[in-house]
């Protein structure tokens, strides 16, 4: 504890922190952290060489880089159309606009499975968007492209929400300094926009390959999870699990939190910048 | 530097990035168009393939007892998790925002990893500790007590998934509004208890009302980790997102998408439940305006 520093002891008066304090700790001990011990006391059972043979087998490797390069294409289009949305949203004003705004949200609510029947839908051979790219000679279900279309889809949002905010918070004035001196709309948004956002845009990218890597439900639909060549990392744990292969089953799962931890402490490291970027504007 | 004119076509409105309005037309086009094919497709599709057979076939569809026990299993789901939550998220909320201790930061960061982690770790994880191969299974099976491809695993995993989400929508909000209410009500002699329900809970009504609702869908949409922990058994362990593949792999598509209608109706109230408390929540306005940037 902090011991009884003056502003420690000024807050005491208000009751209930004994309560809630425990309650608090109780609750994530039992849901969230024996789990998570008991996960990686598993995989750290296994020994350092069977670890590593796990990992470093074929198909687990194939599986990480297809999530890991899936999930970066998803980002990057996340990147490019979240970045565009969050513009419309906090700059402009039109008819429709608030209904715009409520559809950003529609990946975060819509379940997965449900996400990824509707998607193998639409991908599908003779599907809406699957026919005329299969006209093209493009096909995305059943492969790697079916896995970032799901990914994409489901972290959507992260981009939005992250940038958007920002953006409103921009005030016209130094729009008006940077077009008094004669930049074009290009150079002023290169030149002062795009640092202005930049924390908050890397931080929903980051948030959005978070969600991208682990995603499950939607992309079970579409990748046709042919092994070492459209099975993720997530569902390659399944396949362990469902074959009693217990401790490649932790293994894999333990990487993959290892990975999901790096990316929150990355998150957060971006979001702590943005906010000091913030308070020295004030 | 060259000082030049504003030019003369931009007027003062126009003074700012993207203003022009063949910009902003191609822009807001664009982007239209765009969420059209990535946002509305993939939710007017599943409506139109329900009803592809017409709407006997779909009540039929929906009728079916499996789906009923389906769906009953998940608003269950809903009923024991939400609350829980809802208590877990105050709980945690008062702690952080009310109270200095050492580690607070490390206590958020935990609250905050089940959003990050992949579900399916989340039922990997409860496997090792209630399956036959876990740290209590063994303990358990001799008592006869079954959590693990059993509803109780369902509920658990649930748990896990959505434990941030009242909480992260309190926090923020407790910390703006800052604790001058409670403490007045306590000098003025108030019982604990009564500042709370008084004081607190009216102050925070929208954002949990929110919290829940996010929840909510959650737990009803959660498709990972509970299929990895429920084991899938038809009328025992199946909730409604675990039937819909179900029925899809049973080459029953109609069905997949009859089912499908249930958690994708449940995603439009969702959505509008959200935007109506933005509309009405004053103090949400008040916390984007002071903690950007805000959460997703």
């Amino acid at each position: 504890m902090a011991g009884f520093s003056l502003p420690f002891r000024k807050r005491r008066i208000l009751p209930g922190f004994p309560l809630a304090l425990g309650v608090t700790l109780v609750y994530l001990g039992i849901i969230v952290l024996l789990p998570l011990t008991a996960l990686v006391l598993k995989a750290l059972d296994i020994g350092w060489d069977q670890f590593l043979a796990i990992l470093t087998s074929p198909r687990t490797l194939s599986a990480f880089r297809v999530t890991f390069l899936c999930a970066l294409a998803a980002t990057c289009f996340n990147a490019i159309y979240g970045l565009a949305l969050a513009w419309v949203l906090a700059r402009y004003e039109f008819p429709g606009k608030r209904v715009l705004d409520a559809l950003v949200d529609v990946p975060f609510a819509l379940p997965t499975a449900v996400a990824g029947l509707a998607l193998a839908a639409l991908f599908a051979k003779n599907g809406w968007f699957g026919a005329p790219l299969d006209h093209l000679g493009i096909t995305v279900i059943f492969t790697p492209l079916g896995i970032a279309a799901a990914m994409a889809f489901t972290s959507l949002p992260f981009v939005v929400r992250q940038v958007q905010p920002v953006l409103e918070d921009i005030g016209p004035e130094v729009e008006e300094a940077a077009f008094s001196l004669g930049a074009s709309d290009f150079r002023i948004f290169r030149a002062v926009i795009f640092p202005a956002i930049f924390p908050a845009f890397l931080a929903g990218c980051s948030l959005a390959f978070s969600r991208a890597i682990g995603e499950f439900g939607a992309i079970i639909f579409i990748a046709g999870n042919q092994p070492n060549y459209s099975e993720i990392a997530a569902l390659l744990t399944f396949i362990r699990l469902e074959e009693y292969d217990y401790p490649a089953a932790a293994v894999i799962a333990t990487a993959l939190l290892l990975s999901a931890l790096l990316l929150l402490t990355v998150t957060n490291m971006l979001q702590s910048w943005h906010l000091r970027y913030v308070g020295r504007g004030d | 530097m060259e000082f030049k004119r504003i030019p003369p076509h931009r007027t003062h409105a126009q003074n700012r990035v993207g203003d022009k309005p063949l910009t902003k037309g191609l822009i807001i086009g664009g982007v239209v168009i765009g969420t059209l094919f990535i946002l509305v497709a993939p939710l007017a599709i599943i409506f139109i393939q329900a009803f592809s057979a017409g709407a006997a076939v779909y009540a039929q569809n929906l009728k079916d007892p499996a789906t009923l026990h389906a769906i009953w299993l998940t608003v269950l789901t809903a009923i024991v998790v939400v609350p829980i939550n809802i208590g877990f998220g105050i709980a945690a909320a008062w702690a952080v925002t009310r109270f200095e201790f050492f580690g607070k930061n490390l206590l958020i960061t935990l609250i905050e990893i089940p959003f990050s982690v992949s579900p399916i770790i989340a039922g990997v994880a409860y496997l090792f500790v209630y399956g036959a191969q876990g740290l209590f299974g063994p303990t358990l099976e001799e008592l006869g007590i079954k959590i693990m491809f059993a509803v109780p695993a369902i509920f658990l995993a649930s748990m896990f998934v959505t434990a941030p989400f009242v909480a992260r929508e309190l926090i923020p909000l407790m910390q703006v509004q800052g604790s001058d209410d409670e403490e007045a009500a306590l000098s003025l002699g108030a019982p604990g208890w009564r500042m709370f329900l008084f004081i607190t809970l009216p102050n925070v009504k929208w954002a949990l009302l929110y919290g829940a609702i996010l929840c909510n869908a959650r737990v009803m949409g959660e498709f990972g980790a509970v299929s990895v922990v429920s084991g899938n058994i038809r009328n025992v362990t199946n909730t409604l997102p675990l039937h819909i593949e179900l029925l899809y792999h049973d080459y029953n598509a109609v069905g997949a998408f009859a089912a499908a209608t249930v958690l994708a109706s449940l995603a439009v109230v969702t959505i509008l439940a959200r935007a109506w408390v933005e509309r009405y929540d004053e103090g949400r306005a008040e916390v984007k305006k002071r903690m950007r940037p805000g959460g997703h």
